[in-house]
């Protein structure tokens, strides 16, 4: 648009306008606002049109309808009488739970495989390797339905259920295990466990403050675990035991009480993490040989080991290096996590985006709510990371 | 916004040919494209299913070449688009099929809210159970707690609930994308139950590696009249759509299939005559060629012969005519008459 | 010999070092049993690699058949592959005609050669190529796979698929959102505001979306957003969403590019009175453009594994026609036969494409320094 400048030499007035770049620019700009504003409008007009000719029913009174179709896993109450606003939640928080379970399983499996990428072992150096260039170059979809179904075909029928250790069972609908009933005055146990994580928070505070002192190492580790541990533990005692299990018992076609990992819940958290591990490890892997090799040899002189290497002087460093790339493989996984629908995992996209929106039609408002809320997710785990990746850099300096 | 402006300019210009009227007069729309536009399954078989070759056979593939043997005189001109359940109603209210020849069960949500129309009935149906023999269940009241393989997206979903909550009963819903995936589901042992409607039971029931080791319950929970679909207020359309359907169903009443046809075009019988185009209005009335009927027949054949190539004996699926055998045989298939 | 040799002015050989640290036990010392936990991960890790290869191994090559014309082939107790060898064509193009499948093969095969062109680094002309691959390329192919006219038979995009629908909507989807996400790349960096926070907000929309709510979005919404009369094809419609959804990822990459472009490039452009578009389109994107080939092509394999995802909506990719085919009744029972071949292909594809990036990436690297 601004190559037209030299299209107009009769009005001088004019050429001095276009070479001017804060006129040019609210000119430009303004164009844009306009095209966009008239791009949208269209849109929305043709949209409402087209509602309007073709009979469909618009707005987001369904929310508050009955849904009238049940859904395996939730983690609210759901029954086939609530409204389709609350499978919006249903959905949502199942999406959450396998991105949560994935990104910790993730970067687990993938801080693992980056440094047996770099071990002096060579062969575990090259399983490592062939599994990174296994696994991330085969579609993430694929892997589902491989896991999904190999799970599947491995496990036995209810009636002939694995159980490893008593009251545990495993069979081809799922793993199911005791639910814990709380009793009376398990509160008092969780407020135990509360006050040792602030207890834990402070000491360590000090402990770090003496050792910047003094030198002298305080035995944070052991002291946190006991304290985190012993604490409600001995709380647990003293209160007589307030917690008692309900054991899963086979009932006709399958187990009931207990809690339940439903099979479809594992093959894509297995999926998804050892897709995005795989990922992951390349990214820590290519952290850990940012560090320069001089801090690698400077740390064994001091005679640190290699675990101590490793946790004191190079992952420090690597972290700041791996935060950012790192970010964008959460959010990838929270995002794949969509993949549920293919294998009926009910996520968000398949309970919300897939049923709700097929039984009342409405795909625009269906739509643009789950595409909001994964564009929120992903804003606010940028924002989380972002965070946390200022906190590193300053703490690293 | 200029890129997007660009992104749909460049978009027509690539498509220029593919841009298509999906305006009030889709009959003008059709014949002058050379093709219909019929919206399909993905593959479910018996009703509509890509061969090795890419060709696409089955009942309801059986009912789009019958509308383009009446309205083009010729059944081979439909493009089939293969739709799961989500889009189907979208993209036939967006134009991009001409009908909808696809598993769907006509009820009043669908005939009055999502500007539509059904235009018969091919194939009278009611949701059942598959089950694994080995369980030894004989009735669907015995399912209490029993895990069920459901396809998403369908009014089975709705069915099911309605009928546990019904009977008191508790279910674990697992909802797959596809006909497919649900079998396959139901084949590593992820679930006791199938339900669907209960043709397409003996349609999935053959894509299990054993089919003998699982059985279709008694029950039918449901009623599922399944049949073509067409955008609504388009009666010409409509008109053409009801009365291909209707002509099969007649063919069959008076004993036309689609090797005798050519035999009886000069018959005396009034009813033929009719049928075939000599007499009466012919095709005027709908705006079709007279011999469109007889097209329908000798290129598609009559309805029990698209019943039992797709469906019946000559199948692999081997359903029985059942409520499908028509009115005078103690079924419910019934057309008026054409006259 | 006289053993009163001992004293010489000449450099005696080294001698050899000890025998266990050389040959096969040296090195295995050295790299598999440096340490007790070493020896036992070693052992460790190859009880785990026996367990998982043997069977796998003998299952896939071994004890399989290759050869046949129907399930009865399959006699050995192994891998069916008579399976993928039945079906292969349709896998390769899915339902296109089969007298017309040289057109297929013909605008794969020019891409190839112009591909393989560009790849191999002392051919002249790579201006011109490039613009021939990027520009004239898409015409040629458009009009050899869709026809219609130079006497060529019109063949239908449902009738697409397979393997080649695979890769035309990765490659459309690339080639389409470079230039979008050239001009949102320099719309981010641009110093107008409202340009600035248009582009931030387009790019950041799309990547906080997943594909599968965008493949939704262009199949179910797409169709009610376009006058009543307009009506798009299912896999245009599709491309448009992998087009949109792509060029976010596109600016990104771009942007990177930009950025390693030091900021005396921009400052010499203007010096010598170039404007804005003269100074990017001759001195910083020719620089920038090449630097960004490794991101281009990891982009490219990124959206090429997720084209499998058009499976959702309903179009017949690799992975789709697969699936179908494990429905036919004729060939039950072969799904693990069927996922690994799709596997294989990606992988095929996707590592060839990963290594020519990191292959890239290393030359680039000592061509221009520090980067």
């Amino acid at each position: 648009m601004s190559s037209d400048a030299n299209k107009s030499p009769s009005a001088s007035q004019k050429t001095r306008f276009w070479h001017d770049p804060a006129k040019r620019a609210i000119l430009f700009q303004s164009l844009l606002v306009i095209a966009v504003l008239g791009f949208v409008g269209m849109i929305v007009q043709n949209t409402l049109h087209n509602l309007e000719s073709r009979g469909i029913t618009t707005g987001f009174a369904f929310l508050s309808q009955e849904a009238g179709f049940g859904i395996i896993q939730s983690l609210i109450d759901y029954s086939e009488s609530s409204s389709y606003g609350r499978t919006f939640f249903v959905g949502l928080l199942n999406t959450l739970l396998v991105s949560v379970l994935g990104i910790i399983a993730a970067t687990l499996l993938g801080f693992i495989m980056g440094i047996a990428r770099l071990s002096n072992n060579w062969l575990i150096s090259k399983v490592a390797s062939a599994y990174v260039e296994i696994f991330r170059n085969i579609p993430l979809l694929i892997q589902i339905f491989f896991w999904y179904f190999a799970v599947l075909r491995a496990l036995p029928s209810p009636r002939q259920s694995l159980e490893p250790i008593e009251n545990i069972f495993i069979n081809v609908r799922g793993l199911y295990m005791p639910e814990p009933i709380y009793g009376d005055g398990f509160g008092w146990v969780v407020a135990a466990f509360f006050i040792a994580v602030v207890a834990v928070f402070f000491i360590s505070r000090w402990s770090k403050k003496r050792q910047d002192e003094t030198g002298q190492r305080f035995p944070m580790l052991w002291t946190a675990a006991g304290l985190i541990i012993g604490l409600p533990l001995l709380v647990y005692w003293v209160m007589g035991s307030p917690l008692t299990w309900e054991a899963p018992v086979l009932k006709g076609f399958n187990f009931r009480g207990g809690m339940t990992i439903i099979p479809e819940l594992a093959a894509l958290w297995v999926a998804l993490t050892i897709y995005t591990a795989a990922f992951i490890a390349e990214i820590v892997r290519s952290g850990i040989e940012a560090v320069s090799h001089g801090q690698t040899e400077a740390a064994s002189a001091l005679g640190l080991n290699r675990g101590k290497v490793l946790r004191l002087v190079v992952v420090p460093q690597a972290v700041r290096v791996i935060i950012p790339p790192l970010t964008s493989q959460y959010l990838n996984l929270i995002k794949n996590s969509s993949l549920a629908t293919a294998i009926g995992y009910p996520d968000l996209v398949s309970v919300f985006a897939g049923t709700t929106l097929n039984q009342t039609g409405q795909a625009i408002e269906v739509i643009f709510m789950t595409m909001l809320v994964y564009l929120t997710l992903s804003l606010l785990v940028s924002a989380f990371m972002n965070w946390f990746n200022t906190r590193m850099a300053l703490v690293e300096r | 916004m200029k890129k997007m402006g660009l992104i749909a300019a460049t978009a027509a210009m690539t498509v220029g040919l593919s841009v298509n009227a999906s305006a009030a007069d889709t009959l003008a729309a059709v014949k002058e494209r050379g093709f219909v536009q019929c919206g399909v399954t993905t593959g479910v078989p018996g009703y509509s299913n890509p061969d090795d070759k890419g060709n696409w056979k089955g009942m309801d593939v059986d009912v789009c070449r019958g509308i383009a043997a009446a309205t083009l005189g010729d059944a081979s001109k439909v493009k089939y688009i293969p739709l799961n359940a989500k889009e189907r109603f979208t993209a036939l209210q967006s134009g991009e099929i001409d009908v909808l020849s696809r598993v769907t069960t006509w009820t009043l949500t669908r005939d009055s809210s999502l500007g539509l129309n059904f235009a018969g009935v091919t194939y009278y149906d009611g949701q059942g159970f598959l089950i694994n023999k080995n369980l030894g269940v004989k009735s669907a009241l015995e399912l209490d707690g029993a895990s069920m393989c459901i396809q998403s997206g369908t009014t089975t979903e709705l069915n099911a609930a309605d009928y546990f909550r019904e009977n008191k009963m508790q279910f674990e819903p697992v909802v797959f994308d596809t006909a497919d995936q649900t079998v396959k589901g139901f084949e590593a042992g992820r679930c006791d139950v199938l339900t669907s409607d209960q043709s397409q039971l003996y349609a999935l029931r053959i894509k299990l590696s054993n089919p003998n080791s699982a059985m279709i319950l008694p029950e039918i929970i449901s009623k599922e009249p399944l049949g073509p679909v067409v955008r609504q207020g388009d009666d010409a359309w409509f008109n053409v759509v009801k009365w291909s359907l209707f002509a099969m169903i007649n063919a069959e009443e008076l004993g036309l299939t689609s090797k005798n046809i050519d035999g009886k075009k000069n018959s005396k019988n009034p009813n033929i005559a009719r049928f075939v185009g000599a007499e009466g209005i012919k095709g005027t009335g709908l705006g079709l060629a007279d011999n469109w009927a007889y097209n329908i027949v000798k290129q598609v054949g009559n309805y029990g012969e698209a019943f039992d190539r797709n469906l019946g004996m000559n199948s692999p699926l081997k359903i029985e005519r059942g409520l499908n055998a028509l009115w005078n045989k103690g079924g419910l298939q019934y057309a008026p008459p054409i006259r | 010999m006289s053993d009163s040799a001992k004293v010489t002015d000449t450099l005696l050989p080294d001698l050899p070092p000890p025998a266990n640290s050389t040959g096969v036990i040296g090195w295995m010392r050295m790299h598999l049993f440096s340490s007790p936990v070493n020896a036992l991960l070693t052992l460790f890790t190859l009880y785990i690699l026996y367990i998982l290869l043997v069977p796998s191994i003998s299952w896939a090559l071994i004890n399989a058949d290759w050869v046949g014309d129907n399930r009865d082939a399959c006699t050995s107790g192994g891998a069916c592959w008579v399976f993928i060898y039945n079906r292969f064509d349709q896998f390769m193009y899915g339902f296109y005609p089969e007298m017309e499948r040289w057109r297929i093969d013909l605008t794969f095969g020019m891409l190839a050669v112009l591909v393989i062109w560009l790849m191999v680094p002392n051919l002249p002309k790579k201006g011109l190529v490039s613009v021939l691959t990027l520009v004239v390329y898409p015409i040629i192919a458009y009009f050899l796979l869709y026809g219609g006219s130079f006497g060529l038979e019109v063949v239908e995009t449902h009738k697409w698929g397979g393997m080649s629908l695979t890769l035309i909507l990765a490659i459309v989807g690339i080639v389409a959102a470079l230039p979008f996400g050239v001009l949102l790349a320099l719309g981010r960096r641009s110093e107008m505001p409202i340009v600035k926070s248009f582009c931030v907000v387009y790019i950041e929309f799309w990547r906080g979306v997943p594909l599968i709510t965008v493949l939704f979005m262009a199949s179910v919404m797409l169709p009610l957003f376009l006058p009543g009369e307009v009506d798009f094809d299912k896999l245009l419609r599709a491309m448009i969403g992998i087009v949109m959804f792509q060029s976010a990822y596109m600016a990104e990459v771009v942007r990177g590019g930009l950025q390693a472009i030091p900021k005396g490039q921009y400052e010499a452009a203007q010096a010598l009175g170039l404007n804005y578009w003269k100074m990017m389109g001759l001195i910083v994107l020719p620089q920038a453009l090449k630097l960004m080939i490794p991101g281009i092509v990891n982009t490219f394999i990124a959206l090429f594994k997720d084209t499998s995802l058009v499976l959702i909506i309903g179009l017949f990719d690799i992975l789709a026609i697969v699936q179908a085919g494990l429905s036919d009744p004729n060939w039950l029972g072969f799904s693990v036969e069927g996922y690994t071949f799709v596997a294989l292909m990606f992988w095929v594809f996707c590592y060839g494409m990963s290594k020519y990036s990191q292959h890239l990436e290393k030359r680039f690297h000592t061509g221009h320094g520090a980067r």
